[in-house]
């Protein structure tokens, strides 16, 4: 390190949001009345005072470089009295308190680039995770996927033809950091790690590689008269958990890490309680820069769930009504053993009722 | 560095295609056309690197250990495998940075953060990573202290990363939503900057994360992914206006809201009346929000306000996916007694985590090895029937504790009775 001198950090914690919020917030904060959702990308909410404020929302490229941002503040302050929101899916919000603000806003954003919508009944921006471009543990990229189905999905995200919002994640692992969605995109590993036995005993701390596979399946070994682990490979997973204590224990292969769709993660209490998505396919090549077979199953299960749920219902709620094997039929997807639940608590995934539809 | 040559990137090109914003378009921007030579020679062996990722379906990034002086975590450092070929940005860290709670900037602030990231990055940044982060991607060695410094300077602290309490993250709440039940920036702060200690230095059994949503949909997604997730409530009667329902009605038709508000609710909690009012049992609602989400004009969350508290959420490592499980049905969250209040939980559940839980467990499965009943007498909670689902149905259990814990039932109950 070159510095000379060393200052203790400022241990600040979390800074109060009040003083960059906008002043309209602040000053209605904790006395809001209702909202409408006057146009895709759009929603308008009243205080009790009978203040107004109207949100515009739009989705990005989420990595952003600095042109990028710099381009999003200028609108900010150019049409929206310089306050900016974000949204957990990385969407932009910029609050305006006149509604004849509100076009020229959308329009000095669709005409930079930026895609005005993401509310209501639509198919939100994908939540994702590093990838190829940082993780050091990724399957797959996560920026290219998302990109490339955003891409096919646009209509629905500026659009708001769903039965009801549609969250889609990706996650270049199964530690999946990506998150829970009504639609989840997530690499599988389908082979034990490949070992290089060389490396093991200078770069992993053994017990804690050892103590992390869920099923035991690592044990300390001798290899070439060197310390190493070995792996059970019928015991085996493949999920991975071993590569990030131990690199030398590679799990990601260009082509047995395949990506898998799982569906009907809901983390919303509405109606039915929060639920974690449930596996659909795999086998799904991992295949950049634009990942076509992953896109075409989700646009298909996407059309499906359109086409036959109700007003209001969730992936979830579509699947729990109909049943898993009318999604099974509907979609065209194979049902093959892989989707009977073999972890711990799964005999309460079965079916043990009379109810069958014919 | 001015005349670097660039690497091809044929597929990434490719996802310059199509629509959407294209972030391989940043970076290239970044590339040709940033004034700085330290920009543009990084991102172009990002992209240079990023393209044998695409070509390779590999990753070649390493993790290490580095942070800012008297710290432990928050950066995650990376470096590149493959430095002997894209040498540029052989070192490419990524700072965690705490945001404001909720999300909100001006954007005089963010324009100051990118001014500190120009000297300091490589210019790509991120609003925000899933752990709640603003992540400023791509630095070395030489530059993160002093990028660190200077943001730490006007008000910006590091999040966590490594087996620590980890940045939080709350909804919009009260600042623009009418459904908000509390003042999530107040909670999440309240938590966070009790345990600055604890996200700095990374000290616990693996990571522990709060989150905060206003409301029971959940927008912060708390239940399935926080330790300890924190969701606005009420108690008393949701209020309705039934102007608004007969409104509502006449606009949409009965068989609309017959089948979109009434028959939805999931404990048939709501009629319809003849004369288009809506009649809600309260004592059989569950507070889960369809039914105002569908009229949020007329329905309304009650005004005995407050917040339920569910523990142990996460996802898949390392036994498989953990829902949160209530651990306080009801609290309410006004007075500075009530902040200390949750704070306290808070600690008294992350020292007995970290006292018991073992290597690499988070706090759910720990609760799924020892028994949540354990948990909450070693947390001092008192059993409440709202944390289930059913009572147990195996009946292996001895039980020759049962009069004494039948006693404490009533003893609560006769408490609760006197205090009211």
């Amino acid at each position: 390190m070159a510095q000379v001198e060393m200052r203790p950090p400022i241990e600040s914690g979390c800074p109060d949001g009040f003083q960059y919020m906008h002043p309209m917030m602040r000053k209605n904060y904790g006395r809001w009345k209702w909202h409408d959702h006057p146009r895709p990308g759009v929603l308008r909410h009243v205080a009790h005072s009978g203040d107004t404020i109207w949100t515009v929302k739009a989705g990005t490229q989420r990595i952003l470089d600095l042109f990028t941002l710099r381009k999003l503040t200028g609108i900010a302050k150019s049409h929206a009295d310089g306050y900016i929101h974000f949204t957990l899916r990385s969407n932009i919000e910029f609050m305006v308190t006149e509604e004849d603000r509100v076009q020229p806003l959308i329009d000095e954003l669709e005409g930079n680039g930026y895609i005005v919508g993401g509310t209501a009944n639509s198919v939100a921006m994908i939540s994702h995770t590093q990838g190829w471009l940082h993780c050091d543990i990724p399957g797959t990229d996560a920026s290219g996927v998302v990109k490339s189905m955003m891409d096919e999905l646009i209509d629905e995200f500026r659009n708001c033809n769903m039965p009801n919002r549609v969250h889609i994640t990706t996650s270049c692992c199964q530690i999946n950091c990506g998150g829970q969605g009504d639609i989840a995109i997530n690499i599988q590993h389908t082979k034990p790690p490949r070992i290089d036995h060389t490396k093991v005993g200078n770069v992993c701390e053994r017990p804690s590689v050892v103590a992390r596979c869920p099923v035991a399946a690592i044990r300390p070994a001798m290899v070439d008269g060197k310390p190493s682990l070995e792996v059970d490979e019928k015991k085996c997973i493949c999920c991975g958990a071993c590569f990030p204590p131990c690199p030398p224990m590679q799990i990601n292969d260009a082509e047995y890490s395949q990506l898998a769709i799982w569906v009907g993660g809901n983390h919303s209490n509405a109606r039915s309680k929060p639920t974690f998505q449930k596996l659909v396919a795999a086998g799904i090549p991992n295949n950049p820069p634009r990942w076509p077979e992953a896109t075409a199953i989700v646009k298909n299960i996407l059309a499906q769930y359109k086409e036959g749920a109700k007003d209001w219902e969730r992936i979830n709620d579509w699947i729990e009504r109909i049943g898993w094997p009318r999604f099974f039929e509907v979609t065209g997807l194979p049902f093959t053993k892989y989707h009977v639940d073999n972890w711990r608590g799964a005999r309460n995934s079965l079916n043990a009722s009379t109810h069958i539809r014919f | 560095m001015a005349d670097n040559k660039h690497y091809d990137t044929p597929m990434l090109d490719e996802l310059e295609n199509g629509p959407w914003p294209s972030f391989i378009t940043g970076i290239k921007n970044l590339r040709d056309n940033h004034p700085k030579d330290e920009i543009r020679s990084m991102t172009n062996g990002l992209l240079g690197q990023l393209e044998h990722s695409y070509e390779t379906r590999k990753g070649y990034w390493k993790g290490g250990t580095i942070s800012v002086f008297g710290y432990g975590g928050g950066i995650i450092p990376r470096f590149s495998e493959v430095a002997s070929s894209f040498p540029e940005s052989k070192e490419f860290h990524t700072i965690r940075v705490q945001p404001p709670a909720g999300n909100f900037y001006t954007a005089d602030m963010l324009e100051q953060l990118a001014d500190s990231w120009e000297k300091y990055g490589s210019g790509l940044v991120t609003f925000h990573g899933q752990t709640g982060n603003i992540m400023f991607i791509g630095t070395d060695n030489k530059q993160f202290q002093h990028f660190f410094d200077e943001i730490n300077d006007y008000g910006w602290d590091l999040g966590g990363a490594g087996p620590c309490v980890r940045t939080g993250m709350s909804c919009v709440g009260a600042a623009r939503c009418e459904q908000s039940c509390a003042s999530e920036h107040a909670i999440h702060r309240h938590l966070m900057n009790n345990f600055t200690d604890d996200v700095h230095r990374p000290a616990l059994p693996y990571k522990f994360k709060f989150k905060v949503s206003g409301c029971p949909n959940d927008c912060q997604n708390a239940i399935e992914r926080a330790d300890f997730a924190v969701i606005g409530t009420w108690r008393d009667e949701m209020i309705v206006d039934q102007d608004e329902v007969k409104a509502y009605v006449k606009a949409k038709g009965r068989e609309h809201v017959i089948d979109n508000v009434t028959s939805r609710c999931p404990t048939a909690a709501l009629t319809l009346n003849d004369d288009d009012t809506l009649t809600v049992d309260n004592s059989n609602c569950v507070r889960c929000m369809h039914c105002l989400n569908v009229m949020p004009k007329a329905l309304t969350p009650g005004n005995d306000k407050g917040v339920t508290i569910l523990i142990g959420g996460k996802r898949t490592l390392k036994i498989g996916d953990l829902m949160g499980t209530v651990l306080v049905p009801f609290m309410k969250l006004e007075t500075e007694e009530d902040y200390e209040r949750i704070v306290e939980m808070a600690e008294e559940i992350i020292d007995f985590w970290a006292e018991n839980g073992l290597e690499h467990e988070r706090c759910g499965e720990m609760i799924e090895r020892i028994g949540l009943v354990n948990f909450i007498e070693g947390i001092g909670v008192d059993v409440d029937p709202n944390m289930i689902s059913s009572p147990r149905q195996c009946s292996y259990v001895r039980m020759d504790g049962w009069d004494e814990e039948a006693e404490k039932w009533f003893a609560r109950q006769r408490e609760a009775k006197q205090a009211s």
